[in-house]
Formats: structure tokens, sequence, C-alpha cells
């Protein structure tokens, strides 16, 4: 599961879809995600509003990016955080390496963070004997059952309590089975507080860095991501470049859609917003502060007019709660980094359309996430696009591997589509040869998948175009 | 989304005349497989006095092409339309999904094309059948029919794209005899997606069986939707399992009851 080299989407779409408890579980979680963003917000008009304005305020940020990212260092820097730049997820590796290397740290206590999994992180660093401690009670609950997230906000949102109360009493010694959720939360505290108290180093994500200020500002819920940005020495935040904005005005705006969307809370139990390390005087807080941005494939989104609006995102993860296809597969199917609705967009960019091109394929363009999105995403747009540039009949692609599908059999199908659809000769006689024989055609290809839970379409013995003119509905 | 279950009948400034002719636009699918429903909504505008036109060289919306990445192809077909209704009339669109795509995607289909002009100027012209009855023409609804209970399915364009649904509810609301039970999934999609079915057959059928199973929930004996692709998506899925429940296009559903069928 999640595993991206041996990816094959429809073997994980059938597992997934045969999984009953899986499928129980991702209903009853999405009900409860949406009805709540939906109780947060009842003024739907409002919503319009404030949706229009976090919209403003990313492209606004997306138009000066290098400027922003310019003026964040500065003033990072001058607020003593160091600021690290990583062209690709092995660069930005590397830079949490040395840093745990340079403090002797053969562990890091890490907060939720997406772009520490698209990083690979806790692989990379496993690989270099450092242990990599998720902190974040469904991260931890994964950690131990060794998965990957399946959402990117609740990333063990397809376990139910059950199966948490397994994990516990299989993989944490000496712990009694229990399903009483308190004292699960309190198993998981207890092994935590020692870790958190003997980590050199922390590590957290970020999701708004203020270029005006230099402050890294993260929200959370339990309180595990305000341990790790403090209680060990260093504290290394990682972050995509998009996650930069232009002001500390751009925040009260973008927090209201984040938090509403995310989770349906007015606000998170904890914002942090961090502007430097311990200063001289200040009792607590760590003495290091590590900012690394991360660009890979971001910088080559941004050139495209079009694409660039994939880094409105603010990772809230509704487009997963409100999409009909995430709600039947769950995360892993995806087998990559982002699911959903948002990964379908991001995936294929980052990765390029060859390896992950057929994320494409799996929406029906129904709209429900583009109707959600806080930013106004136009994911559907961008999802038939990257359907464009898999076959690239135009050579204009942009995407790595554009025309990675590009085939004679399925051309010449859409020409003699357009052909037909351009003759009326040809159309009508199409569309009276399928009167005639379409009960009869036999069921392979499109038509066999279609007939696999589906009657046969039943065509017309007499078309509309003759009715209308047996009727007397004229051309005039 | 909450939809008002009231359409207060507010022509816009821009509405068309109900003495102006109006174009007619059959949709591919309506052509070869739902000419009853077809028929049925042009015999509902002409029965408002209207006259209607069906210009007989028009084909495809385009869509088909359009959504599983050949946009020349699509191009071509979407240009032919263009040029078929090529009067100042309003066209009338039998399908919340044909509509969307001609109201909303044909400007960024042309955009940068010498057609683009003519492309908007199509556009502004296009309307979703049920909207054009119920807010243009304010089209007052005898029912004839025996009592029955029916249930509703939106499609996915016609609610997001268009934003219709009011108007095809308010239509069905007229009908004193029959009750409208709601989904309880209303608003999720029931996996047709056109070539999205046949790219990836096990969740769209995942998506249909579940939409299947709320229909039945629902009691209802007739499923009426506005959009002929949802339509023999669920209705070839509910005869294939063995589910008895008819299902009729808007149109149809209306001519029948208005007309004691
Ligand atoms: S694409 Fe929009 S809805 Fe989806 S995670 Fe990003 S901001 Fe949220």
């Amino acid at each position: 599961m999640g595993n991206e080299s041996t990816f094959d989407f429809e073997h994980n779409i059938a597992d997934a879809l045969d999984d009953g408890q899986l499928r129980k579980n991702l209903r009853k979680a999405m009900d409860i995600l949406v009805d709540k963003r939906r109780a947060v917000f009842p003024d739907i008009a409002y919503l319009d509003q404030l949706r229009s304005a976090g919209n403003a305020i990313k492209r606004r940020a997306l138009k000066q990016l290098p400027r922003l990212l310019e003026q964040l260092e500065t003033n990072c820097i001058k607020n003593g955080i160091q600021v690290h730049w990583a062209e690709d997820t092995t660069e930005a590796n590397n830079i949490v390496l040395e840093i745990l290397r340079r403090h002797d740290s053969r562990d890091i206590v890490k907060g939720k963070s997406m772009v520490s999994e698209e990083m690979h992180l806790n692989h990379f660093l496993e690989e270099n004997d450092i242990e990599a401690i998720e902190t974040d009670l469904g991260e931890f609950i994964i950690q131990l059952n060794h998965e990957t997230p399946s959402h990117i906000i609740v990333p063990a949102i397809h376990k139910n309590k059950d199966e948490v109360a397994a994990i516990f009493h299989d993989k944490i010694p000496d712990t009694p089975y229990t399903e009483d959720v308190e004292e699960l939360t309190a198993i998981a505290r207890r092994v935590l507080r020692k870790r958190f108290a003997a980590a050199k180093v922390g590590l957290s994500g970020v999701n708004f860095a203020i270029a005006e200020t230099g402050t890294l500002l993260l929200v959370e819920n339990e309180g595990n991501g305000r341990m790790c940005t403090t209680a060990p020495d260093v504290h290394v935040a990682v972050m995509g470049l998009e996650k930069v904005i232009e002001k500390l005005s751009d925040v009260p705006p973008l927090l209201r859609l984040l938090t509403g969307s995310a989770t349906g809370q007015i606000i998170t139990t904890y914002v942090n917003m961090i502007t430097s390390p311990r200063r001289a005087g200040e009792k607590d807080g760590p003495k290091e502060v590590h900012l690394v941005i991360l660009d890979n494939g971001r910088s080559r989104m941004l050139a495209d007019p079009e694409f660039r609006q994939t880094l409105l995102c603010i990772r809230c993860g509704t487009c997963l709660n409100h999409c009909p296809v995430y709600v039947r597969i769950g995360g892993h199917a995806y087998g990559h980094v982002y699911p959903g609705p948002i990964g379908k967009i991001l995936t294929p960019q980052m990765e390029g359309l060859e390896r992950a091109g057929v994320l494409a394929t799996a929406s029906s363009l129904c709209g429900a996430c583009g109707e959600v999105c806080p930013v106004k995403i136009p994911i559907p747009d961008l999802i038939r696009r990257l359907r464009h540039e898999s076959y690239d009949q135009d050579g204009s692609a942009v995407v790595a591997g554009g025309g990675y599908k590009k085939n004679l059999a399925e051309t010449l199908v859409w020409k003699g589509w357009e052909l037909v659809n351009r003759s009326p000769v040809f159309n009508e006689m199409g569309t009276r040869l399928a009167g005639k024989i379409g009960k009869r055609l036999p069921k392979v290809g499109p038509l066999k998948k279609w007939t696999r839970v589906r009657t046969s379409p039943k065509v017309a013995r007499t078309s509309l175009h003759e009715r209308a003119r047996n009727e007397g509905v004229k051309d005039e | 989304m909450t939809l008002s279950p009231k359409v207060t009948p507010m022509k816009r400034r821009n509405d068309p005349d109900r003495s102006e002719p109006v174009y007619f636009f059959g949709t591919c699918l309506m052509d070869a497989v739902y000419p009853d429903a077809g028929m049925a909504a042009i015999r509902l505008l002409r029965s408002q006095g209207v006259k209607v036109i069906f210009p007989p060289d028009q084909s495809c919306c385009g869509q088909p092409a359009y959504n599983s990445g050949f946009s020349r192809e699509a191009r071509a077909v979407a240009r032919k339309q263009i040029r078929v209704f090529s009067k100042p009339y309003p066209v009338i669109v039998p399908s919340g999904s044909c509509a969307g795509m001609m109201k909303h995607h044909y400007p960024a289909l042309f955009a940068g094309t010498p057609d683009e002009a003519d492309a908007r100027r199509f556009s502004e012209r296009v309307y979703e059948w049920s909207e054009f009855m119920a807010r243009v023409l304010a089209v007052k609804l005898v029912d004839q029919g025996e009592p029955l209970t029916i249930t509703w399915h939106s499609s996915c364009h016609a609610l997001r794209e268009m934003d219709v649904i009011r108007y095809s509810k308010a239509l069905l609301r007229q009908l004193k005899n029959v009750t409208l039970v709601e989904l309880e999934r209303e608003t999720e999609c029931c996996g047709f997606g056109g070539t999205f079915a046949v790219k990836q057959p096990a969740i769209s059928a995942a998506m249909v069986k579940d939409k299947i199973d709320d229909i039945r929930r629902s009691g209802a004996t007739t499923l009426v939707a506005g959009d002929c692709g949802c339509l023999m998506n669920i209705t070839g899925a509910m005869e294939h399992a063995g589910v008895a429940i008819a299902g009729k296009h808007l149109a149809e559903f209306l001519w029948e009851r208005t007309n004691g069928k």
C-alpha cells in the first residue's frame, strides 16, 4: 500500500472497493467531516465571499512569489531563523540529516507534515540510522502499523476505534486491550511524552509563512506540534515554497478557511506562530530554528498560468472529504503521498504523467471538489487539462511525460467520432445503423465494461432527428 | 447545497421574449436513445406557443472528446454547432451537462482561436430546458395523472455548472398528484461521467450501485432526471440488478403527466 515503485492503480482500486470495513469507515468519517464543515459555514453567500478572498490572497502571493520568498528569507534571518533551499526532496532530506548529525541526534520527533511525507523523510532517516517519531495521534497510529497517511489532514481516517485498539495492543509493549478513546489517547501520550523529553531535534510543517514578518504559522489540535517546535533544542520546519503569503493581515481569512474547511472548526486548539528561536533571557523554546523551503517541481507549475493554480492549495483536505471517488477507494489506493482530487492534479505534475497520469482518469468531473475548495482551485478543469496533456495531440504539453498515452487506435476513434458529428449524412447513417443493430452489438471494449453492471443502451429505431422532421419541427 | 423549493419566475433583462422562436438542441444521446424525451421537450415548448426550430445538421456538443483529452476533435464538433445555431435565438438544451459544456466550456475551448467571439456570443444564448420553462416561460402545468411517488436525481452539471435544479424541481412540484421524495445523497454523482464509466468501470460501478440503493430506499416507483447520461447509467444499472423502478427524463415525465398518459 502506498508503494510508489509498484503502483498498480487498477489493482489498488479493486482491493479498496472489496474492503467493506474500509468503505464503511471512510463513509462514516467523511460524513462527519462534511457535516462539520457545513455547520461552521452556514451562510453560503458569506462563504463564497470568503473563498474569493482566499483565492485573491493566494493569487497575489503567487504573482510575486520570488520576491516574497526573498523577503521571507531576509526577515527569517533577521529573526534568527536559518533558511535552507532545497530544489528536490533529496536535497531537503540531506539538509535535515545534516542538522541531525551536527547535533549528534539519533532521533527526531515529528509533528504532522505532508511535505516530510513528500520527501519520504522517515524512510530516508531510517536508512541513516535515525529514528523518526510521529507524534500526531493519527500519524502515530499508522506509523505503529507501518502504513502511510490515507488523508492529508486525518492520516488514520481509514481506521476505526477497534482497529486502533488492536494496533496499540499489538504494537506497544505491555498495553492491555482497550477500546476506550480516552485510555487510548492516554497510552499514546504516555509513550510520546518520554520521546518529547528526550529528543534533541523536532520537526514540523508550516501552514503559512508570512513574508512581511518572517513568521511561521502552524495549526494543530493536539499540542504535539507545540511540543515538537518548543521542547527540543532544535526545531526544523519544512515547507513547500507555495506556503509563503505576503502579510500578517492575510492570515485571518486564510486561517478561517483552512480550519473551517479541514475540520469544521472556527479555530484549532493550537495556533503556533513562530518568529524566532529562544531569545536571550527567555526561559524556553528551541535554541535553533531552521526553515527548509522545498521546490520539488513547484516552480515548474508556477510557470504555467493554468497549472499554477495548483499552488493556491492550502492543504485543507476538504476536496477529499467531498469526493465520491475518494470516499470509495480511500487514500492508499492513489499510491502516492497526496490522494484525492488535489492528489490527482498535484501528483502527475510532480511525478510526471507516465508514473501518475492515470490518476487523472479517476474522476467523473462531477465538480464536487471545485465547489468546496476554499481557495477556488478549478480542480476539474486541471484534471481535464492533464488528460489533454496525456495525449498531447497538438504537441503543447508542459507536464513531464506529455503525450505518453498518445496512440493511433484512440486517435482514430475520436477522429471518426468527429467525422460523424460534423457530417449530417454520416450522423444520420450512424444513428440509423445503431438503431438497427444496437441490440446485437458484441459486448467488447467499452460496451463490455459498461454492461458489467448495466444493460446495454437501448438505441431507438427512430432518431430524434427523424421524429422532429416527421412532426414538422423544421429548420427555418 | 440547499436549494430553495420556491422559485419566483422572474424574467431577466436579457431573457428572450416568448414571441421569439427558439432553437432546440436535441443532444446526441437523446437523438439515439431518448427521442421520446426530446419530442416531449419540444412539444411542451410548443404548447406554450413558442416556435421551435430544430436544425437538422446539429449533432453533439463535443463534451465526450473534450473530457477525454481530445480538444481538437471537440472543437471541430463544437464549431459545427455554433455554425448550425447561427441566428440570435435562444438555444434550448434538455440536459444540464450539454448545456454546461456549451455555456461554460465553449469560451475556454475556443479561447485564442478565431472563433472565440462567436463562441462567446453563442454561449450567452444557451439555456437549460427546465430553466427556460420555469423561469423564462413561467409555465403552469396541470397534472392529469394518478397519484404517484417519485424521486429525483440531480445531475452534477445541472447542479454545479448550470445551477438549475431549483427550476427542474419547481416544475415537478406543480404536479399536484405527484409526491417528490428526495434522495438522501441527492448531490452525489451517479458515476456516469461520460467516458469515466468505461475508463474507471469499477469505481463507476460502485457509485451507481450506491445511487440505486439510495433510490430504492426512497420508496419511489419512478426516478426522474434531467440528463440522459445519468438516466442511461442509472436505469441500465437498475435493470441489470432487477430493480423495478422506472426512469424518465423530466420532459417526458411532465409531458405524460400533463397529457393524461
Ligand atoms: S485543492 Fe482546495 S480543497 Fe483540496 S486540499 Fe487544496 S485547498 Fe483544500
